[in-house]
């Protein structure tokens, strides 16, 4: 058969009224239920280039030359927010309903110097590579070299760091054991609870002076510490009015040269927004959605925090706007719409920063992780869905656009209905949304000392990873690779692939007597890893809250301003840190391997496999396709494989759960892989599960690729068998070809594998629609699928926005083929 | 040691259970029955289709199932084989069947799983506890067991004794039938079953002879006394251009289902295609499509307006 023949090619956008939509169409609709204004918006958005804006950096560049040494760290990061909320070049395009933007144009996204300073050569790699590119114009980069670069020269967060870790360390960073978050980008992974829509910023700053005034600098020796975060708080709520109030002026003078009455009235109230929010609580549906768009960028634009930022529960923060002024009659349904539709194409114009000293291969993607948490619980724990909910859904169909992320939440009082819809959304194959169980996410979270109703008011900020909306700081500091760490003990403390101690010596894995004996020289290491790995954590931690503090994210989340903390400093209510452990089925299929084979059966000497995986299995076909084909592996409800995984998941566990942070809170485990699996499968040898030296390793916590061979009912038997809720996230994703969702009943089979995943204490579910031979067509003819979106590992991307590998690791994925 | 453990350790062929060879145990089964579903495909048919999509469930006893994609020529299937039975040859690995005893010692030495055999023995407990752990999923979607094949009323005492089992766990029970049965045996099946497909071919008694190897009388003869004794049933019919899909076929068809007493059964059309191929390839037999067909969309639609025209609600996909 030829792929390349006869490839079939799908239209993503199908007509409003076509089988499979899960709302009615409006009559009037034009192409797929969006109206004119949300086509020709969405257009612009999808059809704009990525560029950078240097503008930020050159307003940042400028502040801290004149002012370094004047103010307080805090102050000094409040009033250069103040500057560039002044400065920057705003916009308001035709058609647009919520506005604003991050840089001086959609689509173009600043950077962030005082972090991570670009050099000119990371702009012509981001100018010329083939994925995501940024573009940049040459006289941007020769300013740049110019006034920017000189200045951050061994002043950048990332040198700071850099300049002061432990060798081991960098031994262990080196060969890929585990990443940092922390070099590239500040601190995030924030969502906001409901608060914006019940004080503006002139209620924020009321309550600031009220804690200035409360201050006690007799009896408290961090007074005035906390009096110049206050300040700097307080600085960055102005800095925010100032912000909207230049867009309602820009607004205003548009209106009068306008021609068309209808855009006037359009701009005037655009106009009369602005002056309300973010100053005061939003009234109404358009001030909600615009408030929360204004805070959002501010905390974009302050920092470049991890997974930009995020609304939370949007659905229902929203709901209360949209019933009490449907009641009034003030407002439409198709109104309500559009206004979602607006604010869904505006995160859609914001890509993520780009990062520093990357290669083509690095290069990740467009994605700014923000993920709009729909259905879901309320705080008191009742069902939190509503018709805003289905109308986001609804709004995700129609403009199937790379962002916002979006998440459905199927908690047990969710009912079918709306399962179903999302189930219908799952079936178009784009990818998304991801399925989440408030049940068992709330319980981790209680199980962290959250109080029920915060962690009822939580859920997922970016990729799988939950924390408490509004009163949070969780803070992702890095993947750890543990079938690397199998790998290290496997050479006895060095790595293989580059030939350089990774680790400590463990002994020679030949003179193991036992299993028992081999797994515990692999805690060992493990341990001495995760100790590493937290060390800097720590340090870097304490360099944020220093050097790096964030006072308008502080103003938002809850008990920073009481307690006069910067939310990097344990401001907020709760502090959590987390490592990101990935690779579980990889490193228990390889155990399995050994186990049995080696220690058990004595199928073939320990000898024997470690030379195999050195050589990368050339001319051992014979001897890999036997453990390919005759090892129990994880994810097909096998208990010796799967009691492995449990053992390997608690010891994970054992190793970072409880480890102390700086804020008086501590670490937990998260299975979260988002795309490192790719990257950690490159700088890993060969494994004893067969796996070739370079290929992905396992993501979250799914099977191997190809490993589980009893389709999907397993795999969740198997996953059921972690004690999910002792993390603070799981991740598995199943891919399932269209047909076995062809029918409604299909779909309704689809939600009930979903609810019984969860009923076994399932985290977080998520499907790729997709069969093999479309992919492969994908990569022989990419141009015909630029359309073509698929989920990974926590996120959507555009296959043709992959690289090679990411690509290939997409195929690989089992497919639950149901003939 | 009791009396119990001692009759069970040293004179266990004495006590055996009752067993039933499998060639395929599917989960997430959608399409055979209400809600998620674990399929039983036991092995063995009376009727020998020219259309079948599982080949080896024809023959009662274990075959040799071989796929030379998978064969990476690692002969240890030769070095092992007790009889001398294999040689590798340009094609692959070749079984002489006058020698192999079907020992299975080739498909466990096999790395690459190139060389399977197809049908195991199951007793009534191991399947028992097989479908157990389905049942998180079974009872969330209210789905059950299905009872497939092969022709599951081939080994009806062995049907029998694990619908009782199943029923005493309130699983529910569809069984999937050609319906070429002894008619009280079928019966005796019926009050221990929720859900029957039950499967039609073809109505000329000749064609149904030439296609499937048997005649239908016996088929549709139960088909009339299960639908009187109240079963619930719902029709599959496999549609094949060349064979049935022709107007005058598919109008006797549902002529006579809608004279059937008792409920309506629904119709499933399951749309014929050619992916069984490969399968008969791997038993060293040839696939032999004659005029067989995919019906097109109009077809199939056109099919599901005939049995409307007769009140009968039909769909495509089981």
């Amino acid at each position: 058969m030829s792929f390349a023949d006869e490839p079939t090619i799908k239209t993503p956008e199908r007509p409003a009224g076509a089988e499979g939509n899960f709302y009615t169409p409006h009559p009037e609709a034009i192409g797929p239920g969006m109206n004119q204004r949300i086509q020709r918006l969405r257009k612009l958005s999808v059809e704009t280039q990525e560029s950078l804006s240097i503008e930020r950096a050159l307003i940042t560049t400028k502040f801290y030359k004149e002012n370094y040494g004047k103010y307080s760290e805090p102050m000094m990061r409040a009033l250069n927010f103040l500057e560039i909320c002044k400065q920057k070049t705003i916009y308001i395009g035709d058609d647009e309903l919520i506005v604003a933007e991050r840089g001086p144009v959609p689509k173009s996204v600043p950077t962030f110097p005082e972090l991570t300073c670009h050099s000119v050569e990371d702009f012509h790699v981001l100018n010329t590579r083939d994925q995501q590119q940024y573009t940049i114009s040459q006289e941007d980069i020769d300013t740049y070299e110019r006034e920017v670069i000189p200045y951050w020269q061994g002043r950048t967060m990332r040198e700071r760091i850099f300049s002061h870790v432990p060798n081991e360390w960098k031994r262990a960073y080196e060969a890929g054991v585990f990443t940092e978050f922390m070099e590239q980008r500040a601190p995030g992974h924030t969502a906001l609870d409901g608060k914006i829509y019940r004080k503006g910023m002139l209620d924020f700053k009321k309550e600031i002076k009220d804690h200035i005034n409360r201050l006690d600098f007799l009896n408290d020796p961090e007074a005035t510490e906390k009096l110049e975060e206050l300040k700097a708080m307080d600085v960055s709520c102005d800095a925010a009015i100032v912000f909207a109030e230049r867009h309602a002026e820009l607004a205003k003078g548009l209106a009068k040269t306008e021609s068309d009455p209808k855009r006037v009235a359009e701009l005037n109230r655009i106009a009369e927004v602005c002056r309300r929010v973010p100053a005061n609580a939003p009234r109404n549906l358009w001030e909600a959605i615009q408030m929360y768009w204004f805070v959002h960028l501010g905390t974009v634009t302050e920092l470049n925090g991890w997974d930009a930022m995020n609304p939370g529960h949007f659905d229902q923060h929203l709901t209360p706007f949209y019933e009490k002024e449907l009641a009034e009659g003030t407002l439409t349904r198709d109104e309500a719409k559009e206004l979602i539709s607006c604010f869904w194409i505006k995160v859609n114009n914001h890509p993520a920063p780009p990062k520093v000293g990357i290669t083509a291969r690095e290069s990740g993607t467009f994605n700014d992780f923000t993920n709009i948490n729909i259905g879901g619980v309320k705080p008191d724990g009742t069902d939190g869905v509503s018709e805003v909910s289905y109308m986001m859904l609804e709004v995700i169909e129609e403009l199937h656009i790379l962002q916002p992320g979006n998440s459905v939440h199927i908690a047990k009082v969710t009912p079918d209905a709306f399962l179903q819809a999302a189930g219908k959304l799952i079936r178009q194959g784009h990818g998304y949304p991801s399925v989440f169980n408030p049940d068992v996410y709330i319980q981790e979270m209680v199980n962290q000392g959250k109080t029920l109703q915060d962690a009822s008011e939580g859920g997922c900020s970016g990729c799988i990873e939950v924390g408490a909306f509004g009163k949070e700081a969780y803070l992702l500091t890095g993947y750890l690779n543990v079938p690397k760490v199998l790998e290290i003990i496997l050479n006895n403390g060095i790595d293989p692939v580059t030939g350089k101690v990774a680790g400590i010596e463990t002994g020679d894995p030949r003179s193991f007597k036992s299993f028992e004996e081999l797994y515990e020289a692999f805690l060992k290491q493990l341990n001495f890893v995760v100790d590493q790995k937290i060390r800097v954590s720590n340090y870097i931690d304490q360099m944020f809250a220093k050097y790096a503090p964030a006072p308008f994210l502080s103003v938002v989340i809850e008990d920073c301003i009481s307690k006069g903390k910067d939310y990097y400093n344990g401001g907020p209510r709760y502090n959590t840190n987390y490592i990101q452990c990935t690779g579980l089925a990889t490193v228990t299929d390889s155990l399995s391997v050994l186990k049995k084979h080696v220690f058990e059966d004595k199928t073939f000497a320990m000898e024997t496999i470690l030379d195999a995986v050195a050589k990368n299995f050339e001319g051992e076909e014979v001897l890999r396709q036997r453990i390919l084909n005759r090892t129990p592996f994880f994810g097909n409800d096998d208990e010796y494989a799967d009691t492995i995984a449990v053992q390997v998941y608690n010891d994970l566990l054992a190793a970072i759960e409880g480890k102390p942070n700086t804020k008086g809170e501590c670490f937990h485990l998260n299975m979260l892989s988002t795309t490192c699996h790719v990257y950690f499968g490159l700088v890993l040898g060969a494994t004893p599960n067969g796996r070739f030296a370079g290929k992905s390793i396992s993501d979250g916590t799914s099977p191997s690729h190809g490993c589980d061979t009893h389709g999907p009912t397993n795999v969740i038997r198997s996953l059921g068998k972690l004690d999910q809720s002792k993390s603070g996230g799981t991740l598995l994703n199943l891919r399932f070809v269209p047909s076995l969702l062809k029918r409604d009943k299909d779909v309704e089979k689809l939600g009930h594998l979903i609810r019984s995943y969860f009923s076994l204490g399932g985290h977080h579910i998520q499907f790729n629609i997709v069969d093999t031979a479309t992919l492969l067509a994908a990569q022989a003819c990419p141009e015909d699928y630029k359309d073509l979106l698929v989920r990974m590992a926590g996120y959507s991307d555009y296959f043709n926005d992959m690289n090679a590998d990411l690509q290939q690791e997409v195929i690989d994925r089992t497919q639950n083929e149901v003939l | 040691m009791s009396i119990e453990t001692f009759l069970t350790t040293h004179y266990s062929n004495l006590i055996t259970q009752m067993k039933s060879l499998l060639f395929d145990i599917k989960r997430y089964a959608i399409n055979d029955g209400p809600g998620i579903r674990i399929t039983l495909f036991m092995k063995g048919c009376p009727l020998s289709c020219k259309w079948c999509h599982n080949p080896e469930s024809q023959s009662p006893d274990v075959q040799k199932l071989y796929t030379e994609s998978k064969c990476i020529g690692a002969q240890e299937c030769i070095k092992m084989c007790p009889e001398d039975a294999l040689t590798l040859t340009p094609k692959g690995i070749v079984t002489d069947y006058q020698a192999c005893t079907l020992c299975g010692i080739c498909a466990d030495v096999c790395p690459t799983k190139a060389i399977e055999m197809s049908g195991r023995t199951y007793e009534i407990d191991e399947l028992m506890q097989i479908i157990e752990r389905e049942r998180v999923h079974i009872e969330q979607s209210n789905g059950g067991v299905t009872f497939s094949g092969g022709e599951p009323l081939m080994n009806a005492e062995f049907l029998m004794q694990m619908l009782d089992a199943c029923g005493e766990r309130k699983l529910h029970r569809t069984v999937d039938t050609c319906g070429f049965a002894d008619t009280d045996t079928l019966l005796e099946v019926a009050k221990r079953t929720e859900l029957f497909l039950f499967d039609l071919k073809l109505m000329d008694e000749a064609k149904h002879k030439k296609w499937t190897g048997v005649s239908n009388k016996l088929i549709l003869k139960n088909l009339r006394l299960l639908a009187e004794s109240g079963a619930n049933i719902n029709i599959r019919v496999p549609l094949i251009r060349n064979v049935n899909a022709d107007h005058n076929t598919l109008s006797e068809m549902a002529e006579f289902i809608a004279a059937l007493p008792g409920k309506k059964p629904v119709v499933n059309l399951l749309p014929y295609h050619n992916i069984a191929a490969g399968k008969y390839n791997k038993l060293g037999s040839e696939y032999n499509a004659m005029n067989m067909d995919e019906p097109s969309e109009e077809e199939q639609n056109r099919a599901i307006a005939i049995f409307e025209k007769f009140g009968i609600e039909a769909e495509i996909g089981g």
